[in-house]
């Protein structure tokens, strides 16, 4: 007797990893590769974000004029009518010809910028490239700064990658509760832009009469204070820091018992902020954080070493989020919400419940009727069954994939096609019996005419599988997924597992001569 | 046990009119289902928010839809969901607030019709829905170019039109019933349909692999009477696999909740109608392009002398007697 064969050796071993890798999903034990499931078995939030890069332009155009508002001061060079126009445009009045050539060295060190100078008046704006690149990197500095707040958050496993140009996917498995997505929508959403910007002493007296084009004539703007929207500032536009300095930020109380917010800043922005205090002690400055204005105290001294607080109204919650998100750096640009799909738990739970009675209940019946029809080729090909959907199970949890709703489908959709392999190979080999075949060569022959329409028929199945994977979202790349796998495993499963068991039991069969016992048939 | 004892042969061919004509009926009918009544397309491909809610009671139906009429969700469609409990709100507006949230909205609206939970919140703004029907279109297009080629590649090029062809009538007719039914059309819809597209391509491949191996193998030389003893030949086996995945998909539809629903009733069509144009149909065309077995063989002749030219060469060559 032949009982080590090739095939049956490969085919042993299969079934070895099958089982042994298959262990940790079914059992959800702490140790070993898991499937994880989707968001749609298990519950959670999916969310597509669009980042809308144009304001990262402005942003950008924001920084730079606050780097030539500071060099102007610096260098002691006289400039006038200091503003942006368009969002995307610096324009400035050099008052004394002189320091033209001064202002042109200090704009070349900057990268990327289109100088226009008539005379005195100079209009900057970003070129084409660099317009480019800071999109680029403001997606790119979004991902890290959305998934450094949700991991601060205290979230099992959030998943935050980018795609496309503008997009971002966020994905979080643990969301249980509709507070909890609330907060992790708000975490996400908050831009977290700190400035720190002058008041126009000079003019804040008519704050409350001016309009916002006649603050902006003298490059101001008017902001509210956040507990009241009706105590409003005059604000000089252009800051003197943003949050793009902050290094640490944390939650600290003050003497009332108040939380506040601490706030370092690295040492180019200590630098800054030690000069400006120390040249405007007796004048305001607004602590400003999205826009609206937490505190504007006296500068009472130059405020060396690069510390500051934010106070203001806080509950001990906001302050704890305000500092994870300042901590984790500003959003470059604000994001909205392109897709949304959020799965309660119980609703996964019972999703998993619905799809594995289906699972059971459909390999049941395919199981039951392979042995009433083959007999024991059909149980040859059960064992071949069974075998491909360990492996199925063990291959996506090495890699990692995601089990979803569709990919369970296609778990089930595999038991039934899997078979599909074994009945034309069955019905090859019944075909050679019936014309009088001995039943080695029907077997050996069975399997190699059967072999050219196996592969033909997987292969095509795989292409269509391989597009579905490329061009489809979420879900559907599960499904690909699952059934990739499945006709891959079947392949080893059914084709040469079972060919393995023939070859081994041949001498018993070949003695036997019972063909209706072996392979259903008179 | 055995259904299809024996080695009768049918005569699939000579029959192949009415049942090309039956076909030509489903497909017409089809096409004018799907430009009368349309798709009924999900929030996935037409963009919108879907929220799905489960009472502790009956869903009170009216009442919701009372509350929601007073509100800006006036006209949004509220629907019973697999059970008396859970009912499903859709709503063609999008909210791309990330901290003002339609279920969070429901939560506070809904609040004066009893105790319930809301199980599932979908939104798909515009620009991700038309991205969507793009990629669909893109993946079903490029699905039926790849089998082409391959198909010519491994047989020849009638056989390829023939599985277009065949494949054209499965997911026709299978759409036709997704509009006919108002199946919602949604990603895994379209996950269903590509799945009939390579489950009625896997059948038909087998039959054609049955039609290329008489043709090499028999020496018979009316197309007819090959195609006829292939389909025959293969007949028990595509049944067999039909009958085991009808089983699976059968309880998937059942037993497989109200989700997936929409994707087992499409793959039941698909493997019903997939099966009967393997057997009837996609060889049916084959006779129609008029497949010639003289110049198959004569090709196949041809390559295999190629081959054996090529092998003499080589061999002259590698025993250095040119």
């Amino acid at each position: 007797m032949k009982i080590f064969n090739y095939r049956l050796i490969i085919f042993f071993l299969s079934i070895i990893f099958g089982v042994v890798f298959s262990v940790p999903s079914f059992l959800q034990t702490e140790s070993g590769k898991k499937i994880s499931l989707g968001l749609d078995l298990q519950g959670g939030l999916h969310m597509l974000l669009g980042v809308n890069t144009d304001e990262a332009v402005t942003s950008k155009i924001k920084s730079i004029a606050t780097a030539i508002k500071y060099f102007s001061n610096d260098e002691d060079i006289l400039i006038d009518g200091l503003s942006i126009k368009d969002n995307d445009r610096i324009v400035f009045t050099v008052l004394d010809a002189d320091e033209l050539p001064k202002v042109d060295k200090m704009l070349e060190e900057i990268n990327g910028l289109n100088v226009s100078k008539t005379e005195l008046e100079y209009s900057i704006t970003l070129t084409q490239d660099e317009e480019v690149r800071t999109k680029d990197q403001a997606v790119a500095q979004a991902v890290e700064t959305i998934r450094n707040r949700l991991d601060q958050f205290g979230l099992a496993e959030p998943n935050v990658v980018r795609q496309g140009e503008t997009d971002i996917v966020v994905q979080l498995p643990g969301i249980k509760t509709a507070e909890d997505e609330k907060a992790a929508r708000e975490l996400i959403s908050k831009p977290a832009n700190l400035e720190l910007m002058a008041v126009d002493e000079e003019r804040i007296d008519q704050v409350y009469s001016m309009t916002r084009a006649q603050a902006a004539q003298y490059g101001d703007v008017i902001l509210e204070a956040t507990d009241n929207p009706n105590v409003k500032y005059l604000v000089k536009e252009i800051p003197i820091l943003n949050g793009s300095q902050v290094v640490d930020a944390q939650v600290a109380f003050d003497q009332s018992n108040q939380p506040i917010i601490n706030f370092t800043l690295n040492s180019a922005g200590a630098r800054i902020f030690g000069d400006f205090t120390g040249k405007n002690v007796g004048k305001r400055l607004a602590v400003v954080l999205d826009g609206k204005v937490y505190s504007a105290p006296n500068i009472r001294e130059r405020i060396g070493g690069g510390s500051g607080q934010i106070s203001g109204g806080f509950t001990v919650v906001e302050a704890g989020n305000v500092a994870i998100a300042l901590r984790s750096g500003a959003l470059p640009a604000s994001v909205n919400l392109l897709e949304k799909r959020s799965v309660g738990p119980s609703l996964g739970a019972d999703s998993i419940k619905a799809s594995t009675i289906a699972l059971v209940a459909g390999f049941l019946m395919v199981f039951i009727f392979m042995i009433i029809y083959y007999r024991r080729a059909g149980i040859i090909a059960n064992i071949a069954l069974v075998t491909n959907i360990f492996i199925i199970i063990s291959v996506m949890a090495m890699f990692g994939a995601t089990l979803t709703l569709p990919g369970m489908a296609g778990i089930v959709l595999t038991v039934g096609m899997a078979v599909d392999a074994n009945v034309i190979i069955g019905e090859r080999i019944r075909e050679l019996l019936r014309q009088g075949v001995s039943i080695p060569k029907a077997i050996e022959d069975g399997y190699s005419n059967a072999m050219r329409a196996i592969l033909d028929a997987n292969i095509t199945t795989l292409l269509v599988a391989v597009i579905l994977y490329a061009y489809g979202t979420g879900p559907i790349k599960g499904f690909a997924v699952t059934i990739s796998i499945g006709i891959l495993a079947s392949m080893l499963t059914a084709i040469l597992g079972t060919h393995g068991i023939y070859e081994a039991l041949l001498p018993k069969i070949a003695k036997d001569k019972n063909l209706n016992k072996w392979f259903g048939i008179k | 046990m055995e259904i299809f004892k024996g080695n009768k042969i049918h005569d699939f061919m000579g029959k192949r009119i009415p049942f090309l004509g039956l076909s030509a009926v489903l497909v017409i009918a089809s096409i004018v289902i799907l430009f009368t009544k349309g798709l009924n397309f999900g929030i996935d491909f037409a963009g919108g928010t879907l929220v799905q809610v489960q009472y502790e009671h009956k869903a009170p139906i009216d009442k919701i839809r009372k509350v929601l009429n007073a509100t800006e969700y006036k006209g949004s469609s509220i629907t019973k969901f697999g059970s008396e409990e859970e009912v499903v709100i859709r709503i063609s507006g999008v909210s791309s607030n990330l901290t003002n949230d339609i279920g969070d909205e429901m939560h506070k609206l809904l609040d004066s019709t009893g105790k319930f939970e809301i199980r599932r919140v979908d939104m798909v703004g515009p620009k991700v829905g038309g991205e969507l029907r793009e990629k669909g279109i893109m993946a079903l297009s490029l699905s039926l170019i790849i089998i082409l080629i391959y198909v010519s590649y491994r047989f020849e090029w009638r056989f390829a039109v023939a599985s277009i062809l065949a494949l054209a009538h499965d997911v026709i007719i299978a759409l036709g019933a997704i509009s006919l039914v108002g199946v919602e059309v949604n990603l895994d819809i379209l996950a269903a349909i590509l799945t009939i597209l390579g489950y009625s391509l896997n059948d038909t491949i087998i039959v054609f692999d049955r039609i290329r191996e008489g043709v090499q193998t028999s020496k018979e030389s009316a197309l007819n009477s090959v195609v006829n003893n292939s389909v025959s030949r293969t007949l028990s086996r595509t049944t067999l696999t039909s009958l085991t995945t009808f089983f699976v998909v059968v309880t998937l539809y059942f037993f497989g909740g109200e989700i997936i629903n929409g994707f087992a009733f499409t793959l039941l069509v698909g493997i019903i109608v997939g099966t009967y144009s393997s057997i009837f149909i996609a060889a049916s065309f084959l006779v129609q392009l008029r497949f010639s077995i003289e110049n198959f063989r004569a090709k196949e002749a041809e390559k295999v002398k190629r081959q054996k030219e090529k092998e003499k060469l080589r061999a002259m060559y590698e025993k250095g007697t040119v």
